[in-house]
């Protein structure tokens, strides 16, 4: 191939030595035993050694079904429901001459209903289908025999193929990197799939393989790896690579990821280690649970309830049948000889009267199944669904710059959503845009920079909380205009009038601000790219901190535009001269970041022949370094940092020194000296080395970035919170940062006291210096245990004392780094560090991986046994968004992946509070009304069938027409619930949103409470019997009409059915608060459509509507007795419900009617009379308290 | 109730957002946002009490009304099963039922206890009988009580299918079991002429049983259950057994005879002549004959009457206890 590799700057001397250390250097003892037997042949799949290992291909599927297990496991699936299979072997049965109704009138629903959600299943698996189809047809650059790279599909790779992989593309399987465009093997790698983390990450190919860039040189390229087996860790690696007949040990640093993008790179050559679901993506992808809402598992509970209801009266009914049969045919007489008991069949049979009160059993659990909503299944199907696309279509939910709407992906899960306990959220591009933002820093002791951060905003707001609250808002909307008549600049904030447009040449120390802008633009180790159309220069920065300090340099005049190996160019504006003048200085050495150094410094010689040491660091580790002169404005700056620490920014001290000649020379050689040492305490070495020369520097200032949060998301927080939710924050990020973010997001307040829970101490880094295994892993298990057990014990002491003391009592926030998470979760302290956990406020996961993530999701989630919700927008969310009841991705800018695995997709994370508050609490609501009022309807229903069976000695016979029963579910009181589960709101959106603390009755689970569902339950069976006992009183025996005619079986069962429909309809009308044009047509509709219904059935011919015939025209209509009963018995079904509902109201209110009281009198008493409303608000604030 | 007309403070600046392009557009929108127009009715004090008020308001004088025509309507009920079976048979009334050679003439003497107008409705009421039976109500054939022998598929009726090889016409237990008391009336010296005419529904001679079906095979069995009928005349014309094939709802139950078509005044004896044939001793059925006026409202039942009362009071009452509990907090709250 004829291109040219990069030979520019060596970028491995340029970093200087964090990359090269290879990490582990243990554990490649273990290759070829348990756990590490994995071997693959480069160049080779086809040797015959690679194939016995039958490693699995690259195929990739994340289906739950395929097209032939599809009808079986989807019918498994839909018969998991106990309403379900009952229905089907009722179906079954009522073919016989058991039934007392006719087949179809069962058959049918029950296909529908099944039918309904099959194809629901088969529409949502076959969108994953094809985005398994796109990923596994990628096209790659395979090696083939003949010599060449010739293009394949992804799914065809094998292990030890040989792949060529181009810039921005993503890596098709985990590969070792064997060579790049680079001469000296480096690449850059976007991991944004994996963790999360937008920064480029450099991977470095060993250096026996580095020369390979030729498409001849892999002619003869043969070699073996042996390495670790499949594994879900991310951030390791080991194997050996046996190369010429030398052993190379292989880390991390040589592994490139699938679903990680290469960057910045033309070109990379690699071999397939893992292919398919081996990868380490693929691991760490948990299968895809089925998720079933609380509803509906408790709602299975109450259909065995149910069930045993149907059981229990079918038997006392059998029993009774059983005694009534058996007399009938006593010793050859005949008792009732109408029914010629001498000659029946075995249904009826006197002789063999326990056979057939066994079949009258079976009879019987077929006529009471009404008690069993069908229905309600395929309803809650149809209103999830709508509900759904209430939620899809909420404009408060749509995110207009990406054009993104909120997208309920399963509608499973709707009223989880109101039941949401702890959120778990994510961090990078969750909470934060994950872009930084250069808004403020300290020169020279003098604070620049106006912009307000969000945090200081959220704060403005809680101080200024009451009716003075439109001067910070004026303030903002004066912010947002100044914000908004500038072209904004990703990654610069920085407003101030002092410095912006080259003023602060003005400034009493101008030469201390360039010295400041300078160190800027020089210390850092981003790469310029100028695009070639508009000459604008970008940066790749390691970090976006890092990014953001180059730009903000270069905003203010000193655009760093070059680098080379040896030396940085800066486009500066000169304040003696005015100018703009290009500055080329000589990069001598890079003194790299690293957390336990927590500084970084370049040093470089300027065009003058100085020596300059320029340093940026973290204050903890900078003004313990100052010099004693250069401590001018040490007293201010540390007054700022920690001013800008509260307003949750990110601050560094920058600094500087000037080196003699001789001092640097004496200082280079010990440190190249320590650099080549090959000891095990080489990094020591060079860190000691390092050290002596960053002393005695001159404080400049510091600076103040922000992270820049979503917009709103400290209010949304405070929400939550206010709603009683608890938030969890689940970062890969490093501590400080995750702290930082908590103080922005009003996660962590400065009255918080912190538990830091961190293997972080000097003697468990010493240890794992001497790489002792074991030790460590004690060391480190009762280090845990110690701090796990100090943490509870400060929280039960600061319990005791303030409970003593004053009700305010001290908030804890627990924060925990991925290590130490990692030992926490072992089954010996799950249950400490749990405990620890719920008594925090808030919790933070720092350094925590993909499965970390997830695990501590499940802990929560078992722990709690309340619902969990997950906030994520990367792929390393994805087993987080599994694990959680409910899974909401961002669907940000970053991959597709966290929207794919979730269940709701939002654009921005202030969406999660309308998505909880409002539609969470309203479905939540409106699904448990639902549930409540089905089983309400149907009891009443049912148990009217079971009143009259004892007036017809138990023989089976339904009080009603066939048909009357079979459209009971379907036609005359589906609709209107329908309409409840779909329509129906207690309060309103706004309203939801100010009451935050409405959001607890779904949380505790109020309106879904065994005492609340089996209330409906008794109401149910109290409207049977007003229902049937009133209206055989008042029809029975007399006349029913002024012509004489007496009410039979088919007037009774008319009138009786009428005042079904009419009781259910009218409770349903008591139950709902929200009525539209919608409701009052369903309602009204339902009703005056069983009358219809009833004229038309009834005027067809009398083979077809059989009893029904000109019932209502002829008989029911023109009796006056009819209306009467119908009205009394309407009227005193619905007393129950409607004296306890006013009751309720009035002496023991749910939050919701205290709510809507309050707004109704605050419509009915506009402004004036606000004192009358003190009565509510005190009784709203009781409730708040208990 | 109040009407919260979808207004308010989001809605205004939603207004703003959406460029108001027609009715129908802001509907649908209002539709999708799920800010309808609604009335959200709340239970307020003033409501509960209101309704309760009004509800016992009206109540009251339905119950009223209808206790009055319930008591207007005059009835004379007559147990005459025990009482027509002479003395021998007392111990063993199935002997006496089943013994066709016994006369089973009666006679009942029916004092009129106030004036009673015509129509005057003559019933025979059951009791403990299970007409609404599953197997008696399913033991008929709809098709052959209107198509007669042309239709034949009539295993619904067994075991009444059909008699020596030959079908039954009416078949069915139903109608095998046809009641057959019959009653004449006798004021003083005359006989009372019954009506016997429009005593089924219209709908049920005209569309269930056939103009031109004839009973056959009837009551030929070995076993004979209740009445005959003539096979001369088509079953849309024998009310008798359109009356008795209407099942009954529960296991007690009247059903019509016949009218009087004159009036009867207070202290009238009516002798009552009838033939006591139906056996209910065998399972103590109860029969009885009613004689009865009706009202606007049909026969004499005070119980509607007296739960529209029941039911009006306990909401006034209610009404005041809510109204009491209501000044009470209000005056301390």
């Amino acid at each position: 191939m004829p291109e040219r590799r990069k030979k520019g700057i060596h970028f491995s001397k340029l970093y200087s030595f964090s990359c090269i250390r290879s990490s582990h250097e243990d554990n490649h003892a273990q290759i070829g035993q348990r756990g590490y037997s994995r071997v693959v042949y480069c160049n080779d799949p086809d040797n015959p050694e690679q194939v016995q290992l039958r490693y699995r291909g690259n195929y990739v599927s994340t289906t739950k079904y395929t097209a032939v297990n599809f009808i079986p496991k989807s019918l498994f699936e839909q018969f998991r429901r106990v309403a379900n299979l009952y229905f089907l072997v009722v179906a079954c049965v009522s073919f016989s001459p058991l039934a007392p109704y006719s087949a179809i009138s069962v058959l049918a629903p029950l296909v529908v209903v099944i039918g309904a959600t099959m194809v629901k299943e088969a529409v949502e698996d076959w969108r994953r289908r094809k985005q398994d189809i796109e990923a596994n047809n990628r096209k790659v650059e395979v090696y083939s025999r003949n010599h060449t790279f010739q293009k394949t599909r992804g799914k065809n790779l094998r292990v030890g193929d040989i792949v060529k992989v181009y810039k921005d593309d993503y890596f098709p399987a985990d590969l070792l990197l064997l060579s790049s465009s680079y001469e000296d093997g480096i690449c850059y790698v976007e991991t944004m799939n994996l963790d999360g983390e937008t920064n480029l990450k450099l991977k470095h190919a060993l250096e026996v393989t580095s020369h390979l860039y030729d498409e001849k040189s892999f002619n003869d390229f043969m070699a073996v790896i042996r390495c670790e087996d499949p594994n879900e860790n991310l951030y390791s690696f080991v194997g050996t690579l046996y190369y010429d007949g030398t052993q190379y040990p292989l880390s991390l640093q040589q592994i490139l990821l699938r679903d990680s993008k290469l960057k910045n790179t033309e070109y990379i050559y690699g071999v397939v280690v893992f292919t398919g679901h081996d990868t380490k993506v693929m691991q760490n992808a948990t299968d895809p649970p089925s998720k079933r809402s609380k509803i509906e598992r408790r709602m299975d509970k109450i259909i065995y309830v149910l069930f045993s209801t149907l059981v229990l009266i079918s038997f006392i009914g059998s029993v009774f049948f059983e005694i009534e049969t058996k007399e009938d045919l006593n010793h050859g007489k005949l008792r009732r000889w109408y029914l010629r008991p001498d000659d029946t069949p075995v249904f009826y049979n006197p002789k063999r009267a326990t056979l057939a009160a066994f079949l009258h059993f079976l009879t019987a659990l077929m006529l009471y199944g009404y008690l069993i909503p069908i229905s309600l299944y395929v309803s809650i199907e149809i209103v999830k669904v709508l509900q759904s696309i209430f939620i899809n279509h909420d404009q408060d939910m749509y995110y207009e710059e990406t054009d993104k709407p909120a997208h309920a992906r399963t509608s499973n899960l709707n009223e989880e959503l109101g039941q949401v306990d702890t959120i778990l959220s994510d961090k990078t591009g969750t909470l934060t845009c994950n872009s930084m933002e250069f808004v403020k820093c300290s020169i020279a002791g003098t604070a620049y920079g106006r912009g307000m951060t969000e945090v200081e905003v959220a704060l403005a707001r809680r101080r200024t909380d009451g009716p003075t609250d439109d001067i910070p808002s004026d303030r903002l909307s004066h912010d947002a205009d100044i914000r908004g008549s500038e072209k904004p600049i990703k990654g610069f904030n920085f407003r101030d009038e002092r410095i912006n447009n080259s003023q602060w040449v003005n400034e009493p120390h101008c030469d201390v601000i360039q010295k400041f802008f300078r160190v800027l633009a020089i210390c850092h180790t981003a790469i310029p790219d100028k695009s070639k159309d508009s000459g604008e220069i970008s940066y790749e920065a390691e970090s976006p901190d890092e990014a953001a300090f180059v730009i903000a340099a270069r905003e203010l005049g000193f655009e760093f535009f070059g680098r080379t190996q040896t030396s940085i160019s800066l486009h500066e504006f000169d304040f003696k001269t005015g100018k703009g003048v290009d500055r080329v200085y000589e990069l001598l050495h890079v003194l790299e970041f690293s957390s336990s150094r927590k500084r970084m410094s370049v040093i470089v010689r300027n065009a003058e022949n100085q020596l300059l040491l320029l340093c940026k660091g973290a204050d903890s580790v900078m003004f313990e370094r100052l010099a004693k002169d250069g401590r001018m404005f040490e007293v201010q700056t540390k007054d700022h940092i920690n001013k800008y620490a509260e307003a949750g920014l990110r601050t560094l001290v920058i600094a500087y020194r000037e080196l003699n000649e001789e001092e640097y020379k004496k200082w280079e050689e010990e440190f190249l000296k320590a650099k080549t040492s090959v000891t095990l305490d080489r990094d020591a070495l060079v860190d000691a080395a390092a050290d002596k020369i960053e002393r005695d520097l001159i404080l400049l200032g510091a600076t103040a970035v922000e992270d820049k949060l979503q917009k709103g998301v400290p209010e949304c927080i405070n929400k939550l919170a206010q709603a009683g939710i608890k938030i969890w924050v689940l970062t890969g990020d490093k501590m400080e940062t995750a702290v930082n973010i908590g103080y922005a997001c009003s996660l962590l307040r400065q009255d918080m006291k912190q538990i830091i829970i961190t293997l972080d101490s000097p003697d468990i880094i010493a240890l794992e210096k001497q790489g002792d295994k074991e030790a460590v892993a004690k060391a480190s298990l009762d280090s845990i245990e110690k701090q796990l057990r100090e943490g509870i014990s400060q929280i039960q002491s600061a319990k005791e004392s303030s409970s003593s003391v004053n009700k305010g009592s001290i908030a804890f926030g627990l924060i925990i780094d991925g290590k130490s998470l990692e030992f926490s979760l072992k089954k010996n302290f799950e249950k400490t560090f749990f405990e620890l956990a719920i008594n925090c406020a808030s919790v933070i996961c720092c350094r925590s991986t993909p499965k970390q993530k997830a695990r501590v999701t499940r802990l929560v989630k078992l722990e709690t046994g309340k619902t969990t919700l997950s906030v994520g927008d990367g792929a390393n969310d994805v087993g987080m968004l599994q694990e959680a009841d409910i899974g909401v991705g961002i669907s940000g800018v970053e991959g597709m992946q966290a929207v794919m695995a979730s269940d709701f997709a939002i654009a921005q994370f202030r969406f999660l509070e309308r998505l909880l508050l409002v539609h969470g609490h309203w479905c939540y609501r409106r699904i448990s009304m639902m549930v409540c009022y089905f089983f309400y309807k149907n009891i009443t229903f049912g148990f009217t069938l079971f009143w009259y069976e004892a007036y017809t000695s138990f023989s089976g016979q339904p009080a009603y027409n066939d048909w009357y029963m079979s459209f009971y579910n379907v036609f005359f009181t589906s609709l209107p619930v329908i309409a409840l589960g779909v329509f129906d709101q207690d309060v309103s959106a706004r309203l939801c949103l100010k009451h935050p603390l409405l959001y607890r009755e779904g949380v505790e689970n109020i309106l879904f409470s065994w005492p609340r569902i089996l209330g409906w339950m008794i109401n149910g069976v109290i409207s049977s019997i007003i229902i049937f006992f009133f209206s055989t009183n008042s029809l029975i025996n007399q006349a029913f009409r002024r012509d004489g005619k007496v009410v039979d079986f088919e007037v009774l069962g008319v009138t009786m059915y009428t005042c079904v429909v009419w009781a259910v309809n009218c409770q349903m009308a008591l139950a709902i608060n929200y009525f539209t044009w919608i409701q009052h047509f369903f309602i009204w509709g339902s009703i005056a459509f069983w009358y219809i219904f009833l004229v038309i059935y009834g005027s067809l011919s009398p083979n077809v509507s059989t009893t029904a015939y000109k019932v209502l025209v002829e008989a029911c209509a023109p009796s006056a007795l009819y209306w009467l009963v119908t009205v009394l018995v309407v009227i005193c079904t619905l007393l129950p419900y409607f004296s306890f509902r006013a009751f309720q109201t009035w002496f023991r209110p749910m939050y919701h009617d205290l709510i809507q009281q309050e707004r109704l009198e605050e419509a009915e008493l506009p402004l004036a009379v606000r004192g009358n409303l003190q009565h509510l608000r005190e009784k709203l604030n009781n409730k708040r308290d208990p | 109730m109040d009407v919260d007309e979808g207004s308010g403070l989001r809605d205004s600046t939603e207004a703003h957002r959406i460029p108001r392009r027609s009715r129908w557009h802001e509907a649908i929108h209002q539709f999708k946002q799920q800010t309808l127009p609604a009335c959200k009715p709340v239970l307020t004090p003033k409501w509960v009490i209101t309704t309760f008020l009004l509800m016992g308001v009206i109540f009251i004088p339905v119950g009223l009304i209808t206790l009055r025509a319930s008591r207007s309507v005059v009835e004379i009920v007559d147990r005459y099963d025990s009482e027509c079976i002479p003395e021998e048979y007392k111990s063993n009334k199935m002997a006496y039922i089943k013994d066709s050679s016994i006369p089973k003439n009666c006679s009942r003497f029916l004092k009129v206890y106030r004036r009673m107008k015509a129509p005057i409705y003559i019933y025979y009421q059951l009791d403990n009988y299970y007409q609404n039976h599953r197997r008696y109500v399913k033991s008929k054939s709809e098709q052959q009580l209107l198509h007669g022998l042309k239709f034949n598929a009539t295993s619904t009726c067994k075991p009444q299918e059909s008699n020596n090889g030959r079908p039954v016409v009416p078949c069915g237990l139903i109608a095998w079991s046809l009641f057959n008391d019959t009653y004449a009336f006798i004021r003083g010296r005359s006989e009372l002429k019954v009506n016997r005419n429009n005593i089924a529904w219209k709908s049920d001679r005209d569309h269930k049983f056939g103009k031109h079906v004839y009973p056959f095979n009837f009551q030929n069995g070995t076993l004979i259950g209740g009445g005959n009928l003539d096979l001369s005349i088509p079953l849309s014309d024998q009310e008798d057994l359109i009356v008795w094939m209407r099942t009954a709802a529960l296991p007690s139950f009247r059903k019509l005879y016949g009218r009087i078509e004159e009036d009867l005044d207070a202290d009238d004896v009516v002798v009552v002549k009838l033939m006591n044939n139906y056996n209910t001793y065998s399972f103590g059925g109860k029969k009885k004959l009613v004689l009865s006026t009706s009202s606007w409202l049909g026969g004499k039942n005070d119980f509607l009457g007296v739960a529209y009362l029941f039911v009006g009071s306990s909401c006034i009452f209610i009404s005041i206890v809510f109204l009491l509990l209501h000044m009470k907090s209000q005056r301390s709250p």
